[in-house]
């Protein structure tokens, strides 16, 4: 009994996300808010699993485009050109530079990768309110929260060459429709990471260690 | 006890402010991954429903195809990409894949023609220059067939005429090729109105067949009876009718060409459909010559020489051309046993008579005409056509009076009876003045004027040298004997002078001399006295006078 974590929660203690006041939950199947700011109170992330799973799938979906379409178009005297990312990563290998093949291959087309996948642990897990190896799962978490944002990489270097190679007839670079699906991929497995409750890794073992 | 010390805080602690719970809570939530899912399809069944045919299209070579690189363009317009080059199975070439883009599947047909666009600088004109910046594309043509295919062979060069440019197109024959090709102007009337689009051998290798397309406003021009000629190159011809130099344009010298015109403009003669076919004939003149349905064929037979006759020669009816020389032959008679030139004609006898009688003679009437016109003096003779040449023509024209002859119907052709030129009888005639001549005792009279000559050189010589003599001796002297003789003169002045002051009357000398004639006078008288005694005297030589005696 000692042993086991004593959790907010199980007291009925509420904190307000938005001004940090602490309060009793009360009884009866109502909302809570703070009596403070009358912000809505949790115990949990509402809907948490169910808004992450939302995220992720949006973001299943949109990968395909994103490594099949073309995210760079470059147009030159010598003729016009579509890059995906793959095509990228291939030309890069080819040309001899397989070291900057490496770094794209695995910041464009491993980390969003990874990313979904861990995810997709995650909230399996979670919801089979699994126990196992928790602490992993945490530090998964943490990375792929980490990472999140340096998977821009490569909408960054499409930007930045649209921006800068507009030199007319002599050669235009445009972002391609991949880009968009690229970047939406991005942004939605980082709501998703958002809207995941890591506390929810640690909810079934606290029951478990409560029960008998 | 097992209170902690916290405990009471915890009671202390503000409760939340209850709010019933909304029943009907949407979860907006779930419009992400749907809209998200919208995207994604609609982008999978466009990039489904753009995806064109795959065709495969054979070339020679692969120069300038790329796969992923190398587009496929009409008018200009990308529609599509080569996918992939690889070697022919049978390895006599290459096959490129290529995909295009779905608007172009209703034109993937027969008809439908691929070629690699390179730069080509040819007589006529530069082209494709834009590929040496782009590359190389695959240009095509769309067809107009109603056949769908997907596998297609590749054109070496860029067809001359793309599909949908209005027009028609013709055949034409040739015995060969010329200095035509594919690209090749066709005029009329100088106005270049289409291009060669194709030639190929014929089956049999007799001949070439060209195919020419004429663009629209132009192409109704040709009718049945046009005719089309090769106006390529500078056409020099040397011939009875004397020097000719025929061209068209400029290009034309440089890249030959095709010139067409239509006999007899007027004639209701309709236009003809498309690929019907003409004969291409060699130039202009032949082209246009009439040309005649019905032919009779005649042999003649020369005992003169035929150069300067060749197969094409006029027949010349006084003036009139009514034939041409079919054949020269050497034949040899074994009755005679003579060696005789055989010259085939063809006479058109269309020409000789269609515009006095109307209807066309039935063979029957033409050949009793022609029998009367030879019983009459009608003889085939060979004449200089071109004095400068030297090229020879057929001549028919009557001759009063020349022996009784008749056309052989018998043999095949039949024969035409002959007369000698009036050059070979002229020259008949100046072989017997040879011959008179060489007659004539000519050796020795030259040997007699030689010697002549000779005797006349010498005398030449002989007068010569007595000139230099009398230049070099007699002149001198004659110069002094004159010299002398002027001062003789000069001395016989003042003689005369002198003699002329001695005789005046008034003068001592005239004075003188008359008494001295005087005394001469008496001198005389005395003298005679003498003379007249010494003659009766003679012995008073000796004796002295003596006194008279009584």
């Amino acid at each position: 009994m000692h042993d086991a974590p004593v959790t907010a929660a199980a007291r009925g203690l509420l904190v307000c996300h938005l001004c940090g006041l602490l309060c009793r939950r009360g009884h009866g199947n109502i909302t809570p808010h703070c009596p403070r700011c009358s912000t809505p109170l949790h115990l949990r992330k509402p809907n948490s699993t169910a808004r992450s799973w939302a995220y992720l799938l949006a973001a299943y979906i949109l990968y395909i485009p994103a490594n099949v379409l073309p995210i760079m178009e470059t147009s030159s005297l010598f003729g016009a050109q579509a890059d995906t990312i793959m095509s990228g990563v291939v030309y890069l290998w080819y040309s001899g530079s397989w070291d900057l093949a490496l770094v794209v291959f695995i910041a464009s087309i491993m980390v969003p990768l990874l990313k979904l996948i861990a995810l997709t642990l995650l909230l399996i897990s979670v919801q089979r309110r699994s126990t196992w190896q928790p602490l992993q799962r945490a530090k998964l978490y943490r990375i792929v929260e980490l990472v999140g944002r340096w998977s821009m990489l490569d909408i960054y270097v499409v930007a930045i060459l649209a921006a800068l190679v507009q030199i007319g007839a002599l050669a235009t670079i445009t972002a391609g429709p991949g880009a968009l699906a690229f970047g939406a991929v991005v942004v939605l497995t980082m709501f998703a990471a958002m809207e995941f409750d890591p506390r929810l890794i640690w909810d079934p073992l606290t029951e478990r260690e409560n029960e008998p | 006890m097992s209170e902690s010390p916290q405990e009471p805080g915890l009671e202390a602690l503000p409760t939340a402010s209850p709010e019933p719970v909304k029943r009907f809570s949407l979860q907006l939530i779930w419009l992400i991954p749907i809209v998200a899912a919208i995207i994604g399809g609609t982008l999978a069944v466009r990039t489904y429903l753009q995806k064109g045919p795959t065709i495969t299209i054979a070339f020679k070579s692969g120069d300038g195809l790329e796969a992923g690189k190398t587009k496929v363009k009409y008018k200009d317009v990308e529609v599509g990409l080569v996918k992939e080059v690889a070697i022919a199975r049978d390895t006599t070439g290459v096959i490129a894949t290529v995909e295009l883009k779905k608007e172009t599947t209703p034109y993937l047909v027969e008809d439908t023609k691929f070629w690699v666009v390179r730069p080509r600088i040819t007589g006529g004109g530069i082209s494709g220059l834009s590929t040496l910046m782009g590359g190389s594309y695959i240009g095509v043509d769309l067809g107009r067939s109603k056949h769908p295919q997907r596998t297609f062979v590749g054109l070496e060069t860029a067809p001359a005429v793309a599909v949908d440019v209005p027009g028609s197109s013709f055949l034409l024959h040739s015995p060969d090729l010329g200095s035509l090709d594919v690209g090749s102007p066709v005029y009329f009337r100088r106005i270049q109105v289409g291009q060669v689009v194709s030639y190929e051998l014929d089956k049999d290798g007799m001949g070439v067949t060209f195919k020419v397309f004429i663009t629209a406003p132009y192409d109704k021009y040709v009718r049945a009876n046009t005719r089309f000629w090769n106006a390529g190159g500078v056409d020099l011809t040397v011939d009875a009718n004397g020097l000719k130099l025929d061209t068209q344009s400029l290009m034309s010298i440089l890249m030959g060409g095709i010139a067409f015109q239509t006999l007899d403009e007027n004639g209701g003669a309709p236009p003809t459909d498309a690929n019907t076919a003409f004969t291409l004939f060699a130039n202009r003149d032949e082209a246009m010559k009439n040309r005649d349905t019905i032919s009779q064929s005649f042999v003649m037979i020369f005992k003169e020489s035929v150069r300067g006759l060749s197969p094409g020669a006029s027949v010349d009816f006084r003036g009139l051309t009514v034939g041409e020389v079919s054949g020269i032959h050497v034949a040899h008679d074994p009755h005679t046993r003579e060696v005789n030139m055989w010259v085939e004609m063809r006479i058109y006898p269309e020409r000789l008579r269609s515009r006095v009688i109307g209807a066309v003679p039935t063979p029957q009437e033409y050949r009793a005409v022609l029998n009367e016109m030879v019983a009459n003096g009608l003889r085939a003779q060979l004449k200089s056509g071109n004095l400068l040449t030297g090229q020879l023509i057929v001549s028919l024209d009557y001759f009063p009076n020349i022996p009784k002859a008749k056309v052989d119907w018998s043999t095949n052709p039949p024969r035409f009876p002959t007369t000698p030129s009036s050059l070979v009888e002229l020259q008949a005639t100046l072989m017997q003045l040879v011959k008179k001549l060489e007659k004539l005792p000519l050796d020795e009279t030259l040997t007699d004027v030689r010697r002549m000559v000779q005797t006349l050189d010498a005398t030449l010589k002989d007068a010569a040298r007595m000139l230099q003599n009398v230049d070099k001796n007699v002149l001198p002297e004659i110069g002094m004997t004159l010299e002398e003789a002027r001062k003789t003169l000069d001395e016989g002045r003042k003689t005369l002078s002198a003699a002329k002051q001695t005789l005046s009357a008034d003068a001592p000398l005239q004075q003188d001399l008359r008494t001295t004639l005087r005394e001469l006078g008496r001198t005389a008288q005395s003298l005679r006295v003498l003379t007249e005694y010494l003659e009766r005297h003679p012995e008073s030589l000796i004796r002295g006078k003596q006194e008279d005696t009584p």
